[in-house]
């Protein structure tokens, strides 16, 4: 791993029928075939159709879909729990699809560890001897992965904790552990099937924070699933919707809620607070004429952080600059609650600005 | 109308020869591989004579002191090794010690046996439906077929003692120790078994590391559920020349021997209490990290 750049997981036509002879069907599913008409005439689900993502090295992949979506099932062909019935899986640019058996198992050990909805701890296990069962697994000393345990069960937080049962621990503990136990792994995917769905919700923005935290770094390939779009848009350098197994959009958080696909993600989006995810630059007027000497926010901050800095600045533009400390933009305290409210307008409105500056 | 009243049954001499085939087939096996298959169950008889002197050679102080280091060990509780000791000290005062510690060194080969052979037939029921399928209809067989009937071909084939004893027993004994082994791991959570499989686990890693402990409790009530029926059998098999509680049992049935029976039958109720009190309670102090303590 170490003179090796992790080449990132790319998945490639990927269809999974469920049922008895799923694989006589995946032409027709091709062709144009329906999930429903599949399950009238047929018999068959279609769980996954023609899913195609690219997740590149060291970024966090959200999958974001509601139950029934395909979403558990997609992620389960990453590492394979779940056979699919036509296309590639490749990770790190082998594809896992056309793995022997005992080759799937070392890939499994070393190249991807996974965090469950519901944690999937074993009870007659520590605390310690819980985070150190993918090391025991894959046959490293009972010394060295100790004190890799040690360190990971610090660094979430549960130092003091390593003697007691998975029982005895909270929720929130008790996905620590696992996600301890994934990380000890020290594998370049990290898998979260619903990591956080089954946490109160305070606990599941503190153990956003600590996995962003922990990402940068780590720098893993994470793909996290989540049904959860505030979650999505708070951790996904990337995000795909997912609904009845197909993909509906891609992009990053700003793609999805300033330009949603189709109504389904529209509605989805609705009710998402924009000033967190939306960038200045998506609502500034683009550098006209007009000289600018007032205060400054960088670029790629949220609306919420500028309206945080323009409330105590003095009245008048605020300029946008770039990393290198150039001017991009300016924008007003009227352009950023507008887009905090509806993007929209505030767009239509930021395109009038433009046009009467030029 | 003959027919309607009377069960039309096969022709009368037809019935006789087949019987007289089977039974000459049968003996004619007997007789020639009798030899054979004692020779098979030389090591077990070994293992008996070895556990049975061991008991009663032992002085009895001794004895006791060990019974009592074992429920002490495995319950960790005083209420349960003061009932032991109690019991003990009954037995020995009754004067039934020796006839006892021949049924408890029984008790134990017994178990040991079936666990042995239990334990892998139900690992292997749980792993494959098949051979479930097929199994539990054999288990259906033991646990149902009277135990005096096969009593008869376990006699023909290796005569009467020990050894034919044994295997009555364990037979009657073997299923809930297979049928628990099999349920428990059957059991163990889908979640907690997908989480293995995704870190890599082979099967063996799988077995011993997931299922097996999982499973534990459960087996250990399948050991307890043996040792009760053991108990159970060792009576019926003293008509085959088990030696133990059984015997003085069997006399006080034959000469209508009151107080004989009951005190013999009181010796047996004694020592399942304590085989019982001191195997759930150790089943349960596994299950220790279990509870929720933490909702």
């Amino acid at each position: 791993m170490v003179d090796h750049a992790f080449g990132g997981i790319a998945i490639r036509h990927l269809y999974k029928i469920f049922g008895p002879n799923a694989g006589a069907h995946v032409e027709a599913v091709r062709n144009g075939l329906t999930k429903t008409e599949l399950n009238e005439r047929h018999g068959h689900v279609l769980g996954l159709s023609d899913i195609n993502i690219e997740m590149p090295s060291g970024s966090i992949q959200v999958i974001m879909g509601l139950s029934g979506s395909g979403k558990s099932t997609l992620i389960r062909h990453i590492n394979r729990l779940i056979d699919p019935t036509a296309g590639e899986v490749l990770v790190d640019g082998v594809d896992v699809v056309k793995m022997p058996e005992a080759e799937l198992r070392e890939f499994r050990r070393h190249q991807t560890a996974m965090v469950f909805q519901k944690f999937a701890l074993l009870p007659h296990r520590s605390v310690l001897d819980n985070t150190i069962f993918g090391l025991e697994i894959q046959g490293v000393s009972r010394a060295q992965s100790i004190d890799t345990a040690m360190r990971w069960l610090e660094r979430v937080g549960l130092k003091g904790f390593e003697k007691k049962y998975p029982n005895q621990l909270s929720g929130g503990m008790q996905q620590r552990v696992g996600l301890a136990r994934a990380l000890a792994n020290d594998a370049p995917v990290l898998l979260m099937d619903e990591a956080y769905s089954a946490l109160d919700p305070l606990i599941r923005t503190d153990m956003q924070s600590v996995l962003l935290d922990l990402q940068k770094e780590i720098k893993k390939t994470i793909v996290f699933i989540t049904h959860d779009l505030d979650e999505a848009l708070r951790l996904g350098d990337q995000i795909a919707i997912l609904r009845d197994g197909e993909v509906i959009q891609q992009g990053t958080s700003q793609d999805i809620v300033l330009r949603p696909a189709d109504d389904y993600v529209a509605n989805f989006v609705k009710e998402v607070n924009r000033g967190r995810v939306v960038n200045v630059e998506a609502v500034m007027a683009p550098l006209g004429a007009a000289a600018t000497g007032g205060p400054s926010i960088p670029a790629g901050v949220t609306i919420e952080e500028a309206v945080r800095t323009l409330a105590s600045a003095p009245e008048g533009d605020i300029t946008v600059i770039d990393a290198s400390g150039g001017p991009v933009g300016t924008v007003t305290f009227r352009q950023l609650a507008g887009a905090m409210v509806n993007a929209r307008e505030t767009n239509d409105h930021a395109i009038a600005i433009a046009a009467t500056a030029a | 109308m003959d027919w309607f009243y009377q069960f039309p049954h096969m022709n009368d001499n037809a019935l006789r020869d087949l019987k007289k085939v089977i039974d000459e087939t049968f003996r004619g096996f007997t007789r020639n591989y009798g030899e054979l298959i004692e020779g098979f169950f030389a090591p077990l008889q070994h293992f008996l004579i070895a556990a049975e002197r061991f008991m009663t050679k032992t002085p009895w102080p001794i004895i006791t002191l060990l019974i009592l280091a074992i429920a002490w060990a495995a319950t960790r509780s005083i209420r349960i090794a003061a009932g032991c000791l109690v019991t003990l000290l009954l037995i020995g005062y009754f004067g039934m010690w020796d006839d006892t510690m021949r049924t408890i060194s029984m008790i134990f080969v017994c178990t040991v046996l079936s666990i042995a052979i239990g334990l892998p037939i139900g690992i292997l029921m749980a792993r494959s439906d098949r051979v479930q399928r097929v199994v539990n209809p054999v288990l259906d067989v033991m646990q149902t077929m009277p135990s005096f009937v096969y009593l008869i071909p376990v006699v023909m084939l290796l005569g009467i003692g020990k050894v034919p004893g044994l295997i009555a027993v364990v037979i009657y004994a073997i299923p809930p120790m297979i049928r628990l082994t099999n349920l428990g791991i059957r059991l163990v959570d889908k979640d907690v078994l997908e989480a293995a499989d995704a870190f890599g686990a082979d099967n063996k890693q799988k077995l011993f590391k997931v299922q097996l402990p999982l499973a534990l409790p459960t087996i250990m009530a399948g050991i307890n559920q043996t040792i009760m029926m053991a108990l159970a059998m060792v009576v019926i098999a003293s008509m085959i020349g088990v030696q133990g509680l059984g015997q003085p049992v069997l006399k006080a049935i034959a000469n209508q021997y009151f107080t004989l029976g009951i005190f013999n039958g009181l010796a047996i109720v004694g020592i399942a209490i304590m085989f019982d009190r001191v195997s759930q309670a150790y089943g349960e102090r596994l299950q220790k990290h279990r509870e929720v303590v933490h909702g």
